[in-house]
This record gives C-alpha cells, structure tokens and sequence, in this order.
C-alpha cells in the first residue's frame, strides 16, 4: 500500500504505569488475586449548570448506575473514596519531569491535578485524577521528527472484572496508579513507524527504571485517519507486535467503508427510515436455534429492510469487515446478542425458503438488504433502531469512533469518540510547584538512556550493537544486565532472551515464568558444571512444557548429565579434526554431512539438537 | 479574584480578569487559555490559565513575561425557572445554613457555586421534587466551624416557624464538623415537635460523582414526609456504600471518623431509623409528632466551657478557666476522673457558684464517680456526674439550661434529668 498517497495520519497515546506507588496515597502499585470487603455505590453527573439537567439522561444513569467494588487487603480509604487524597506522589511526578526532559518538552511552572469526569464506575471518586505536565516535545526516529504534543501524568482506573445486568464489578487495586501518558502528532505516516515509535517510547519510559513490567502495565492508544476517511481511535493496544497490524486493518477497513459509500451514493440510497416488521410467523416451525429460543421464550422475530444496501454488509472477499460486523456492535448496545444480515443468509440455521420469506415480506429487492433480530420486542425493536441509525451513517463514509483491539488484530465497535472532557479542578491536592532548582536535580540525575545504554553494553560487555538494541526494545535489558555481569557470560544471556526464549514463545507456548529467578539458578548450575551450554534450550523447554523451573528435575527429566555433553565434545572434535580440509572447503555448510557422521556414533545417546549446537560452534571455530 | 504583587499588577495593567481567554507570554512561549482564580496553595508568581484541552496549568510571570486579553468573558444570565406545587405532595422546608449540600460546577472556570436559593437546591436535586413540595430559604451561609449561638437559636426559631405554618418536617443541610452540636442544641430548644428537623450533611462534597449528598438529602426528606417521628435527627449514610442511610437522636450523635462516609454513629443507642431508597424502618424508641404548635425556648449563656483532662492537667488552667463562666463539663478519663490535684480547685468553683458536671473521655458507657477514691472526693467537692450524656450534648445543654435558670440547684436538676433523650439509664449487652 502506499501510505503517502492514502494520506495516511496516525498518532500515538501511550499509557505507561509506574511502580512508584499510588499517585495521591500511600499504597503500593500492586495487583493481586485475593480480594476482601466489598462496597457498592451509584454515581451521579455533576451538574454543570442552572438549567442544564437533562432528566432523562439523569434517570438513565440512576437506573443502571451500580457499582460494586472490590477493595483488596492493601486497599485504603483514599481508593476508596473515603479520605481526601494525599499530596501528589514527588517520584511519579519526578518521574514524568524526567521524560519531559528527555522528550525535549517545555514543562509547565506549576502542575495542576484536574478532575475529568468518568462516570462509569471505573473511579470511585467518579473522576480521573489528571495533570498536564509539559508540551511541545519531540523524538527523532531515522531522521524524521516526531512531535510529542503532550506528556500528562493520570491516575489508572479500577479494573473492570465483570457486568451484569445493572451492575458492574470492579476491584480497586489498580485504582490509582500513576500512568504517565505520552501523546503524539498524528505525524507517523506507515503502520512499522507507529510500532517503532511506540518502542522507542517504551525504551524511554523503561530506562527511568520506575515503571511497572508485564502485560497491561503499558497501553497505546491509536488515533488513524486516511484521506476521505475519519479519525478512529483504537484504544487500549496491550501489545506492541499487533500495533502496526491495528493501523494496518484500520486502513483497509476505512477504504472498504469508502467503497461502501460510493457504491450506495451510485446506487442512490437515502437515508432509512426504520420500518421494524414482525416476521416471526416465517420462523414457526423454524430450525434455527436463535429465533427458535427467541419465540419460546415469549419473543420474537423482527427485520427492517435496508433500501440499496446489498452486498455492503459482508465481509469483502479478502477479509475485511463491512457494515455487518458494526450494525451488530451497535444492535448490541441496546441488550441483544446479535443480529443476521441477508448478505449472510441463508446459514446460520436459516434456510433459503425463510430468508426469502422475509424479504418477500419487507418487500426487497435486488439491491437491497435487511436485518433480523430475534429477541424481545422492545429491546429488538430499539436494536434496529440502533443498527439502521449505523448504516445511514454509512452513506456519509466513515463515522468517528472508538473500537477495541481484539487479539486476532481486527477491531470492533465500542462507542462513538468522546466528547469533550468535562475538566475542573481538584482542589484538595496542592499544585507542584516546577521551577529552576527542581529542574536542575532532574537533569543532574537523569537515567542512562537507551542509547547509552548501546554502547555501555557494546563497549563493556562486548555485545554486538544489534543484540544491544534488541535487547533494550525487548525490554529484556535490566535482567540481562543482572544475570549477565554476575555470571560472566554475557553472550549465554544475550543468547537466552534474543533466541532462545522467543523460540520457544514462536512456538505458541508461554515463557513468562522463565523470570530472572530461574534463569540466576540456570546459570549458576552451568556454572557449577551440571551440564554444558548447549543444553540450555532443551532445559528452557522441559521447564515451560512441564511447568516446573527446577533445574536438576530438568536435568532428570531430559535424561541429560554433564558426562554426556562431554562424550559429545570429545567425538565432535575428533571428527572436526579428522575432516578440517572438507569443512574449510564447504564452510558452513559442512554442518549436514558432519551430522550424519557423528549421529553413527552417538544416535540414542544424546538429544541430536544438542549435538547440532556442539557441532556447529566447533565449526565456526575452525572457519575465519 | 487572588492574585497579588507582580501577578495581580500584571493582570490589572492587561485588564485582565478571571473567565477572560488570555494569552500568556513566558520564555518564549505563548499559550492561551481562560484565566483561572488564584489557587490558594499555588505560588505567588503563578497565574493559572485553562488550556483549551481543559487542563489547568501554572504559568510563571516573573522576568520578561506578558500577558493579553484574547477576549472578555461572556456572561449567561441561567435560566429562571419556578419550582412546581403538587397539591398530592406534602411541604417540605429546607433551611440552609452554609454547607454545599448541593452545588454547580462551571466547567468554564471551575468554579463551584452552592445552590443557594430553592430553586437552585431543587433543580440540582430534582429527585426532591419527586418527593415532596420544596420550601427553601437560606439563613446564612457560613462553614460549620463558625457556627455560633445566634446561629442556632435563628435556626431554631426558623424551623418551629416551617413547622407551624404547615410543612411536614424541616430539613436543615449542615457542615458535619459541628452538626452533633447544632442537633443538640436543637433537641433541646424545640418542644412539642409536629415533624422530624432533620440535620442532613455530606462526607464527599456534592461537586463529584461519588457525593453522598444526594442520597442522604433524600433520605431526610422521606423521613420528614413519610414518617411520624417528632424528633430532632442527623441523617447520614450508614455503611460506606450507598444503600442506606440512618436517622440518629439529636443527642446522642457523634462524628466519629474524620472522613468516611458513615462518620456518625449513635452512641451507646441504636439509631431511631433506617432509610433504604423508600423504605423506612424505625429500629428503637422515639417520639411521635406533637399536635404542635411547636415551641421554641431559645435562650443560651455563653458563659460554658467544655474541658478535657489529660496527665499532667495544670491546677491553673482549670481555675483561669473556671473563674471566668458559669458552668464547665469535664471529659474525664474512664469512669469520668480527674487527677487528685484537680479535686481543690473543682470545690472552689462549685463554691463560687460554678456547675461542675463530668463526663467521660470514651464516649461509650457511663461516669460512675462512687467507684475510686478520687470519683467520691470529686463528688464530695460538688462535681455532678452525668451518666452516659456526651460531653459535647452536656456541653450544649449546660448553655441551655443556664439560659433558662440560673439557680444552682435547679440547674444541677435539670442536668441530670433526660430532657430529650440525651442520657439513658440501661445500656443494652
Ligand atoms: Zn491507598
């Protein structure tokens, strides 16, 4: 695709937590499984002002407005919302005065906290804490700028665990958690250049060494627009792999809409007038097992035809979503499960014959389309209205909104972009006062950042630049860094977590409690002369199959002692010394046919992987 | 609007003022916004601007600054509106005393108004117009920690005054820091009460989402239309979550956590009742309506102190105290003693003409002075214990009763006996 000509704009949010401890209390920055006490509450819109109350907007919220709260053992009364919040943390806020140094960004003179307005029961106090820090910054990325808009510091929400009906269920240790909030230009023109600004924004982040590790402590959010299309935010990005992926199906998703809307402009199409018919009588005697339990349950079958609409509700032949996918997204806000659309018809248990009834009785014809939900009248009829409300939008282009990252890297509707926030002030924090002396401590004690952070390790540990860098946008650097300067092999390490582990992971299985603890015992047993390094990977993947991290069970369990590895080195150099013409003639490529000679020797004996490493490392000692 | 020195001259020279969009020039740098009011803890050197994202930032104007007005603030003039009379519905008198039981935020600026008139109390709480008639009237408008006797006794007067002409109960919003005393005093100035007044105050203040002020003017405003108790009451939440409020006896109320949402508590008494969304249910004993009209005996001396004992109380402070009013509680320790050397210098003031009664420090459970040595030679020297009676309630009614006698015996009297439920003989296991 070429980027340049789609005109396409795409910046970058990212959400960084930090292990500094909660922003405005005293409590630790921890998840944790267990929780105690509960409480419920309702939260109500504050009123703006004289005359402004919108009754039915108020009743709405009363209506569904529950929230359960779990607080855990570490919970206090701040998250809680039950004691005014302490003064704001000095090392978050440090910490966020430290990136907009290093982002080359203007700080303000005085941080102010704000309260925006979050009624959804993800706060307890119904605001989330925020505070700009500095503006006006910028990255430099292969020679290309990037403006840093914004670096804001925010209290996280609670996390959401689950909903029903009028309630929701949220537990509070994730509740304030500071997150320091980095926004972008929408300067980043190619899918690749968003990942690689989102990494280099995480190396920087991580290198203050006051930022929470692991899944969920860092989030992007994605604004994307092409030329003809609309801004589309994909909000809360977990990982960083699938981020050019999400601007990727972005884009082929707005043209898809694009292609939509020309096709319905030519064939005239006008907005619908929602006309919801009962078809249920069609279903009667139906076999499909939606409408079958949507009738017996006191329901029943309802559809609305879509005047020139057909063909643009399927997925296109490569794949990519069409209206189809977001009429049902928005149906479902108003309660159903889903909805059939007649590009989809007949399937889903529906037959030709009723399909055909259905259209017969909605008067279709060959342009057009139409929808079918089986449910509850009322709430049926208000999810049609949903629906046909999304595809009028679709004779205009492509609607803003807000989808949700799925793992698979499609996306789906979730709500129409924000409004503006409502913002005032909190005024049981003081302000943070930045001035020169609080300035001057943070550049006389700044981090070592990323690229220093190359060199360092190319100069002192003798890695290559390469393994450098993708050590530290791996995010691996720290524990390197640690295993490697104290057992002294810093290549075995470099090795572990540039090959060997993401190995292992390529093969669909998780490697995350491989952690800095087993690999410390790993190596001192290398040490210590349990067994050779080439045995490593083998061990690697006992433990993550067996889920078991314990070296000398590994040990057992591959069958595998020091005296092997030794057998191997031994015929390994025997043979590479009896052959060293034939391998300096053929190269590396020596490697095969030498295998099969040492397989003669050793089949049985010991794992053929293992004597492909020992072969091959005295291979390349031989060659220049 | 706050700012003074450099700041303030600067704004003033640009005729700059808050609500303005402005345009401020510092290092090089231009960023406009509306102008803020002057935080309280923010820096003399700081003017405050809102950016146009809605943030607040702190902007230095010392050195080469500037600043330019971009455009003057517009006023709206809010939308009058008149509050509906339902004839179903009974009258309910809401007199407000200062608290921002309900307030308005403008999200232009940030500021926090409180509804001050009726109107503006109903409109911002309209679920009260579901309930009942409001009848509204602020008295004055002040923080809970000033309230003073004039302020109880024009509260007084003004409630009996709802009542008498018809309203089905009064419903006072209130600070929280002293409402335990205004409740008390109350109790102890109105008789023969046709309705519940109701002191009704909030936790988490009412310009947020998670404000307990709504919930618990609700509740009030039920119990005064819904419910035949003649009491003065403080309603409250009774948990930390939102799912039911309590009444508790005027008297016997005490704030009891500096925070959380379920501070009050009655002490050594179960609540009078329990409110949850409609339903009320009464849990002990009280007082029904009186046919009225309602009485008011308002009269107080401010001539009381209030004492708490610690180890090492100077002989001293008691008399420079004591020498200068006409009567003093004592907060005690345990069984509501004193240290010995306190003893002398408590019968010269009885002597003097000075009521001395004695409460404990632990609040739960009632003095016993016949216990300890020191207990009887406090009564010996003419103290008068005050079995369960809060030190605070003892406190207001000492003001009280000296404002209606000032015979030594009489008051001692009246100290002693339940005028308004404020000392109980058993207390339940
Ligand atoms: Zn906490």
């Amino acid at each position: 695709m070429d980027y340049r000509t789609l005109g396409l704009k795409v910046g970058i949010e990212v959400h960084q937590q930090l292990n500094t401890g909660k922003f405005f209390c005293s409590c630790e920055s921890d998840l944790v499984e267990e929780h105690g006490d509960e409480f419920v509450r309702r939260l109500r819109p504050t009123q703006s002002e004289m005359g402004e109350i919108d009754r039915a907007a108020l009743m709405e919220a009363e209506k569904k407005l529950q929230f359960r709260y779990e607080a855990v053992e570490s919970s206090c009364l701040v998250e809680a919302d039950e004691e005014p919040p302490h003064d704001a943390n000095r090392l978050a806020i440090e910490t966020a005065l430290e990136m907009s140094y290093v982002l080359r960004a203007t700080p303000v003179d005085e941080i102010h906290i704000m309260r925006k307005m979050v009624i959804d029961g993800s706060n307890t106090t119904g605001f989330q804490r925020t505070a700009l820090v500095a503006t006006d910054g910028y990255i430099e990325l292969d020679g290309k700028r990037i403006t840093i808009e914004a670096i804001s510091l925010e209290e996280d929400a609670a996390r959401k665990m689950s909903e029903s009906g009028s309630e929701v269920l949220y537990r509070i240790d994730r509740l304030g958690i500071p997150l320091v909030e980095i926004a972008t230009g929408p300067e980043i023109s190619t899918p690749d250049e968003a990942k690689r600004v989102a990494a280099r924004l995480g190396s920087l982040l991580r290198a203050t060494r006051r930022v929470r590790r692991g899944i969920g402590t860092i989030r992007e959010d994605l604004n994307i627009s092409i030329s003809g299309g609309a801004r589309v935010e994909v909000k809360g990005v977990q990982e960083l792999r699938l981020l050019p992926v999400y601007v990727d199906t972005e884009i082929r998703r707005q043209l898809a809409l694009l292609e939509v809307k020309d096709l319905l402009r030519r064939r005239g199409a006008v907005d619908v007038v929602c006309a919801v018919e009962d078809v249920s009588e069609v279903f009667s005697g139906s076999k499909c097992r939606v409408t079958e339990s949507a009738i017996r349950s006191g329901g029943g079958v309802y559809a609305a035809k879509l005047p020139r609409f057909a063909g643009t509700l399927a997925r296109t032949d490569d794949g990519i979503l069409r209206l189809g996918a977001d009429l049902a997204a928005h149906a479902r806000v108003a309660g159903v499960r889903g909805l059939f659309h007649s590009d989809e018809l007949p399937g889903y248990g529906i037959t030709e014959e009723e399909a055909a009834a259905v259209a017969a009785r909605l008067g279709v014809e060959d342009e057009d389309a139409f929808v079918l939900i089986a449910d509850e009248r009322a709430r049926a009829e208000a999810a049609i209205q949903r629906a046909v409300e999304r595809a009028n939008a679709a004779i205009d282009g492509v609607p803003e909104e807000t989808r949700a990252p799925l793992p698979d890297g499609s996306t789906v509707y979730s709500r129409p972009l924000p409004g503006k926030a409502r913002m005032y002030p909190e005024t049981d924090v003081r302000p943070i006062r930045v001035d020169d002396d609080v300035l001057q401590s943070i550049r006389l004690n700044l981090p070592e950042l990323p690229e220093e952070r190359v060199s360092r390790f190319v100069r002192e540990l003798n890695l290559s630049e390469g393994q450098a860098e993708a050590l530290i946008d791996d995010g691996v650097d720290e524990e390197f860094e640690l295993l490697a300067s104290s057992f002294g092999g810093p290549q075995v390490v470099a090795r572990i977590y540039l090959q060997v582990l993401p190995e292992i992971s390529k093969q669909g299985r998780d490697v995350s409690s491989v952690d800095v603890g087993v690999l410390k015992l790993l190596l001192e047993k290398l040490n210590d002369g349990a067994f050779a390094k080439e045995a490593i990977p083998d061990i690697l993947l006992w433990m993550v199959d067996n889920d078991v991290y314990d070296v000398d069970r590994a040990l057992d369990g591959i069958g595998l002692r020091t005296a092997d590895i030794e057998m191997v080195r031994e015929v390994c150099d025997r043979i590479v010394r009896e052959r060293e013409d034939f391998i300096r003639k053929r190269g590396e490529a020596s490697l095969g046919p030498l295998m099969g000679v040492v397989m003669k020797e050793l089949r049985g004996k010991v794992d053929g992987k293992i004597i492909s490493a020992v072969l091959s490392e005295r291979i390349r000692q031989l060659l220049p | 609007m706050g700012y003074a020195g450099h700041v303030g001259r600067l704004l003033e020279e640009a005729d700059a003022a808050v609500g303005d969009e402005v345009e401020v020039t510092r290092r090089g740098r231009t960023h406009r916004g509306i102008l803020m009011p002057h935080h309280d803890f923010s820096d003399d050197a700081i003017v405050t601007v809102k950016l146009s994202s809605g943030y607040n930032v702190g902007l230095c104007l010392e050195g080469e600054s500037k600043v330019r007005v971009v455009s003057k603030k517009l006023t709206k003039d809010p939308i009058r509106r008149s509050l509906p009379t339902d004839e179903s519905k009974k009258d309910v008198a809401f007199i407000g005393t200062g608290g921002t039981i309900a307030s308005y935020v403008d999200y232009r600026t940030g500021a926090v108004h409180p509804a001050k008139s009726a109107e503006e109390l109903a409109f911002s709480v309209p679920e009260l117009m579901d309930v009942c008639n409001v009848r509204a009237r602020v008295l004055y408008s002040i923080y809970s920690e000033n309230m003073e006797v004039n302020h109880w006794q024009e509260l007084a007067r003004a409630a009996a005054s709802e009542l008498n002409s018809g309203a089905s109960g009064a419903v006072v919003p209130h600070g929280t820091d002293t409402m335990g005393f205004t409740s008390a005093a109350l109790s102890f100035m109105l008789g023969r009460l046709s309705g519940p007044v109701v002191c009704v105050g909030s936790q988490r203040s009412s310009d947020r989402p998670s404000s307990d002020a709504t919930m618990n003017l609700l509740a009030a405003t039920r119990l005064c239309v819904s419910s035949d108790i003649g009491e003065v009451v403080v309603v409250m939440h009774g948990d930390i979550s939102d799912t039911y409020c309590v009444a508790h006896r005027g008297v016997k109320v005490r704030k009891m956590h500096s925070s959380r949402r379920d501070a009050f508590r009655s002490v050594d008494i179960d609540p009078v009742a329990r409110v949850e969304g409609s339903e009320i249910s009464l849990l002990s004993g009280y007082s029904k309506r009186a046919a009225g009209p309602v009485e008011v005996r308002d009269k107080m001396s401010e001539r009381v102190s209030m004492l708490y004992f610690y180890p090492g109380f100077e002989p001293e402070h008691f008399e420079m105290i004591s020498g200068n009013v006409e009567g003093l509680i004592i907060a005690g320790t345990g069984l509501g003693h004193v240290s010995e050397k306190l003893v002398k210098p408590i019968s010269k003031a009885v002597k003097n003409g000075v009521f001395v009664g004695v409460t404990t420090q632990c609040l739960y459970g009632a003095v016993n002075l016949n216990v300890y040595s020191t207990g009887r030679d406090m009564i010996s020297a003419g103290a008068v214990p005050l079995g369960n009676m809060l030190p605070e309630t003892a406190y207001v009614k000492l003001m009280w009763v000296l404002g209606q006698t000032k015979d030594p015996s009489e008051v001692a009297a009246m100290m002693v006996k339940d005028l308004a439920g404020e000392t109980t003989s058993r207390r339940s296991v």
